[in-house]
């Protein structure tokens, strides 16, 4: 094993130059290049190939060696800034993979006249470079994830606004399906809310909501019993016709004051706080 | 052993709750609250717990077991300054605690109870029958 590292590990330090060409020529043929900046995948490779160099010369004898730390910590750093810019898997495991050809190659011709040789080091470089290549794929994997996490994060923060309407009557319009980790978004916004603006009314506009269940409905009345133990009371507004059906079809009861529409509850809110709208005649000049 | 100190505001009681409590706390306040509503005729029980910040079932009962009391004595209990983090875990305890009135802080609670007050005279000769007990 060692041993076959080590004359690895020589053929590819004698070879460097020659081996990083055919590589990135291999990478401009594969496709995807385009949209990162050509030294830059030359410096990704020289950058890698002398770190792998330095990891077979160090006795690893698999990818997970602490001597192949510094080429780990690479390819991961190059997956992670592939899979932010949009590149496939297959775009990003070629990185790795297409290092194989040019080295089998080097190898090849370094023994022109031993296949045995040739196909034992073969082999030993085939199986650290898929161990590199999977694990390409893993950090790969990892940054997709977070991406969709710190999106989901952005959604539930947007999703879940809540305005002043007037002095102590708080809005809060949903948006999207309530679930039980939403609602302790929305639940902890609008407690913290009607500390912050002293409110006394909270209108919780349901026209977002694409479709209440007993569950929606629960979460909804969670957030309206939360919301009166603080002291303040809740009107819910937005219902559609559809829903209300759908509603009294499942036999789900919202026990609270419902408004067909946000400016009924507004027109209930200043009736409650004892203020009147008038309409003053618009003097035109 | 210790007290909670119970304070008459007006025709109003206030209870401010600042430690945790405890069992035998608890009853000695509901004892406390019960005779201080009868000897002064107070009309409301205002319940401070703005600095509370764990609650459990069992205070939750206590609230419920003041309320009901007071509610007996013919006095309203509001329950002001509750914190966000209580009242959300009151809810998902499932104690929502129906039977109390609840305020924002202590000057709202007094509006809600004065508020009481005003039917009152609207109403009847109740507030007479008050005073005198009041002055006796």
């Amino acid at each position: 094993m060692e041993d076959g590292f080590a004359t690895l590990s020589k053929i590819v330090g004698e070879r460097e130059s020659a081996i990083v060409t055919r590589w990135r020529q291999l990478l401009v043929e594969a496709g995807g290049s385009g949209r990162i900046k050509d030294a830059e995948v030359e410096k990704q490779c020289q950058d890698f190939l002398a770190s792998f160099v330095a990891g077979l010369g160090g006795g690893a004898t698999s990818a997970t060696d602490p001597a192949f730390a510094k080429a780990r910590e690479l390819l991961a750093e190059v997956s992670r800034s592939r899979a932010n810019q949009g590149f496939t898997p297959t775009e990003t495991a070629t990185f790795v993979f297409s290092l194989k050809e040019p080295l089998f190659e080097q190898v090849r011709a370094s023994y022109p006249d031993d296949a045995a040789r040739v196909a034992s080091i073969g082999w030993e470089m085939t199986q650290i470079l898929d161990q590199l290549g999977l694990y390409t794929m893993e950090v790969y994997q990892r940054s997709r994830e977070d991406v969709v996490r710190r999106q989901q994060d952005e959604i539930a923060e947007l999703s879940t606004p809540v305005v002043k309407l007037w002095e102590g009557i708080l809005a809060l319009p949903l948006i999207g399906t309530l679930d039980s980790a939403r609602t302790q978004v929305v639940m902890e916004n609008l407690l913290q809310a009607i500390v912050d603006q002293s409110a006394d009314l909270a209108i919780i506009d349901i026209t977002g909501v694409p479709t209440v269940d007993t569950l929606v409905a629960q979460h909804l009345l969670k957030t309206i019993a939360a919301a009166r133990l603080m002291g303040a009371d809740c009107i819910v507004s937005g219902i559609r016709p559809q829903i209300a059906q759908t509603m009294v079809h499942l036999g789900v009861e919202l026990d609270v004051v419902s408004k067909a529409t946000l400016a009924d509850a507004l027109a209930l809110a200043f009736q409650r706080t004892g203020r009147t709208v008038v309409r003053k005649a618009i003097a035109k000049g | 052993m210790d007290r909670i100190p119970i304070l008459k505001l007006g025709r109003a009681l206030l209870v401010s709750i600042q430690v945790d409590i405890h069992d035998r706390l608890a009853k000695a306040l509901e004892e406390d609250l019960s005779e201080r509503i009868v000897a002064t005729g107070a009309r409301g029980v205002m319940i401070d717990i703005s600095g509370l910040e764990i609650v459990d079932s069992f205070m939750g009962r206590m609230l419920d077991n003041i309320a009901a009391v007071s509610r007996l004595l013919d006095a309203d209990t509001v329950v002001v300054g509750m914190r966000p983090a209580v009242a959300i875990t009151l809810v998902e305890l499932g104690l929502s605690l129906t039977g109390v009135k609840t305020a924002l802080n202590v000057e709202r609670g007094m509006a809600l109870i004065g508020s009481g007050q005003y039917e009152e005279i609207d109403g009847d000769d109740a507030l007479e029958g008050g005073d005198e007990r009041n002055d006796g």
